[in-house]
C-alpha cells in the first residue's frame, strides 16, 4: 500500500539531516540555556536584565517568526556588514546554519527557564557545604550543583526536546532539504501528499518515541535513591 | 531601519491580526468543547474506549502541526473519493483547512490536560461524592469537572499561547495572519527586520495580553490556594 515511488532514499537523507539539526541545535540550546540560567541567579543585575529579556522575548513571539526574521534578516545584515570588511560577493546564508542558530536561539531561552528552575531545586545547604569544604566556585558547580540538578531538569528537558524536534520542521519553509521539504518534492512529482507526509509524520512518531523511551531510562537512572511517598 | 514602510501599510497587520484572532479562538473554542467529554472518556478502562483517543492524542502530539496541516490541505486532494464528495469545497480553502488542522492539534493536547487533572483529583473528595450517593455522572457534573479545570489552568493557559504562535504556520498556506502580512511586506519592500519585528511585536502584545488576562483568571479560580 505505501509505494514511494523510489523517493524513498531521498525521504531518508532528508531524515538524516533532521536529525543533525536536532542535535546541532540542542547543543547550542544546552549552552544558552545553562549561561542564560546563571546569569538569571546572578547578583549582577545588567547580566539578569538581559537574561530576562531575552527568555521573555523570544517566549512571547513565535518560532516561524524569528526565523524568517533571522533569516531574511540575517541575509540583509550580513549583505552590508560584508562590504565594510571588504568582501564584496553576494553571500547566501546557509539555510542550515540559519536553521541550527534560529531554533537553538529559541530553545535558549525555553532551556534556561528549566535550568533555573532545576538549579533553585537543589538545597542551598549543600552548596554552603562545598563552599565549606574550601572547594571553589567552579568547583561546586561541577560536583555539587551539577549532578544534582540534572534530576530536576530532566522533564522539562525532555519536553523542550519533544518540542525542539517538531520545530524542525520549520526549517523546510526557509529552503532547508529537511524530510518535510523532501516529501514535499517528491510530492509534487507523484501527486501523493498525502502518502509522502504521512510517512514523514510517522518517522516524527518514531523519533519522538524513541525519545521518550530514553529520556524514561534517563529519569530512572537519576532518580535512583530518591524515595517516593507510597499510596 | 525604516519604519514609516510599516506605517503606511498597518492595515494590512490589522487584517493579519483579525485573521490570527479567528483563527486561534476558534481552533480552541472548538477544540476545548470536543476534549472535555473526549478526556472523560479517556479515562476510562475499556481499553475499546481509551485505545483511540490515546492514538488520536499520540498521533497529533507526537508529529509537527506543519506537517498535520499538510497532509490536510495538500494531502487531501490525493483522494478522489474526497475530491468527488461534497467535503471538497471545504478542503480546497486553505483558511478551513488550518482552521481543521489546528483544530485537531489543540483538541489533542487539552485532552491529555484534562485528563491529567482529572486522574490528579483527590481520592477523598471522589469518596466523599461516593459516599453521598452521587451517581456517576454527577460525580463528574459535580466534584470531579469543576476541580479539575481549576487544576489544568495553568497548563491550559500555555497551550493556549502555544496556539497563538502556532497559528503563525497558517501563512505558509497563502492565509493572510501576522506573519503573513509581514511576509507580503518583506516581499514587497524587501525590509526584512521591519516587517518581522513589527510581526513579532504584535504577537508580543497579544501574549502579554493574555497571560495578563489568565493571571486575573487564575486568581478568582484558584482563590482557595491564595496564600494570604
Amino acid at each position: 500500500m505505501l509505494s514511494l515511488q523510489g523517493y524513498g532514499p531521498s525521504i531518508l537523507q532528508g531524515t538524516l539531516l533532521t536529525i543533525e539539526l536536532c542535535l546541532a541545535s540542542l547543543a547550542i540550546s544546552m549552552v544558552l540555556g545553562i549561561t542564560t540560567a546563571l546569569a538569571k541567579l546572578s547578583r549582577v543585575r545588567a547580566a539578569h536584565f538581559i537574561a530576562n529579556a531575552y527568555t521573555t522575548i523570544i517566549r512571547g513571539i513565535p518560532d516561524l517568526v524569528l526565523m524568517l526574521l533571522l533569516f531574511y534578516g540575517g541575509q540583509v545584515f550580513i549583505n552590508q556588514v560584508g562590504p565594510m570588511l571588504g568582501y564584496d560577493d553576494y553571500i547566501d546564508i546557509n539555510p542550515f546554519m540559519a536553521g541550527v542558530s534560529t531554533i537553538g536561539f529559541i530553545f535558549g531561552a525555553y532551556m534556561a527557564e528549566t535550568f533555573r528552575g532545576a538549579i533553585l531545586a537543589v538545597p542551598g545547604g549543600q552548596m554552603e557545604a562545598g563552599y565549606a569544604y574550601g572547594m571553589t566556585r567552579f568547583q561546586v558547580f561541577i560536583r555539587i550543583l551539577m549532578p544534582q540538578m540534572v534530576r530536576h531538569a530532566i522533564p522539562g528537558f525532555g519536553n523542550n526536546w519533544l518540542v525542539l524536534m517538531k520545530t524542525t520542521a520549520l526549517v523546510s519553509i526557509i529552503g532547508l532539504k529537511d524530510m518535510v521539504r523532501m516529501a514535499g518534492l517528491a510530492a509534487g512529482a507523484t501527486r501523493m501528499p498525502f502518502t509522502f507526509y504521512l510517512v514523514v509524520a510517522l518517522i516524527y512518531l518514531i523519533l519522538t518515541s524513541i525519545s521518550i523511551l530514553i529520556l524514561n531510562r534517563l529519569n530512572k537512572r537519576y532518580s535512583v535513591g530518591i524515595l517516593r511517598g507510597e499510596s | 531601519m525604516n519604519f514609516s514602510i510599516i506605517a503606511d501599510n498597518i492595515g494590512i497587520y490589522f487584517f493579519g491580526l483579525k485573521n490570527t484572532l479567528i483563527l486561534v479562538s476558534v481552533s480552541l473554542s472548538i477544540g476545548l468543547v470536543f476534549a472535555v467529554p473526549l478526556a472523560v472518556l479517556r479515562t476510562s478502562k475499556n481499553i475499546l474506549i481509551s485505545g483511540p483517543i490515546n492514538a488520536y492524542t499520540y498521533f497529533f502530539r507526537g508529529t509537527p502541526l506543519l506537517v498535520q496541516m499538510f497532509l490536510i490541505y495538500y494531502g487531501m486532494g490525493q483522494f478522489e473519493a474526497i475530491k468527488a464528495s461534497i467535503l471538497w469545497p471545504f478542503f480546497r480553502e486553505a483558511y478551513f483547512c488550518a482552521l481543521f488542522a489546528f483544530t485537531l492539534n489543540t483538541c489533542a493536547y487539552t485532552i491529555e490536560i484534562i485528563r491529567g487533572a482529572i486522574e490528579n483529583t483527590p481520592h477523598g473528595e471522589v469518596e466523599a461524592a461516593k459516599a453521598a450517593g452521587m451517581s456517576l455522572y454527577l460525580r463528574f457534573t459535580r466534584i470531579i469537572l469543576p476541580s479539575a479545570f481549576r487544576r489544568a489552568l495553568p497548563t491550559y493557559g500555555n497551550e493556549i499561547i502555544f496556539m497563538l504562535h502556532g497559528s503563525s504556520l497558517a501563512s505558509v498556506i497563502t492565509i493572510i495572519d501576522i506573519t503573513g502580512a509581514a511576509r507580503i511586506i518583506n516581499s514587497r519592500y524587501y525590509t526584512p527586520y521591519e516587517a518581522f519585528i513589527t510581526a513579532g511585536a504584535f504577537y508580543l502584545t497579544i501574549t502579554f495580553i493574555l497571560v495578563w488576562l489568565l493571571k486575573k483568571l487564575e486568581y478568582r479560580w484558584l482563590a482557595h490556594l491564595r496564600r494570604e
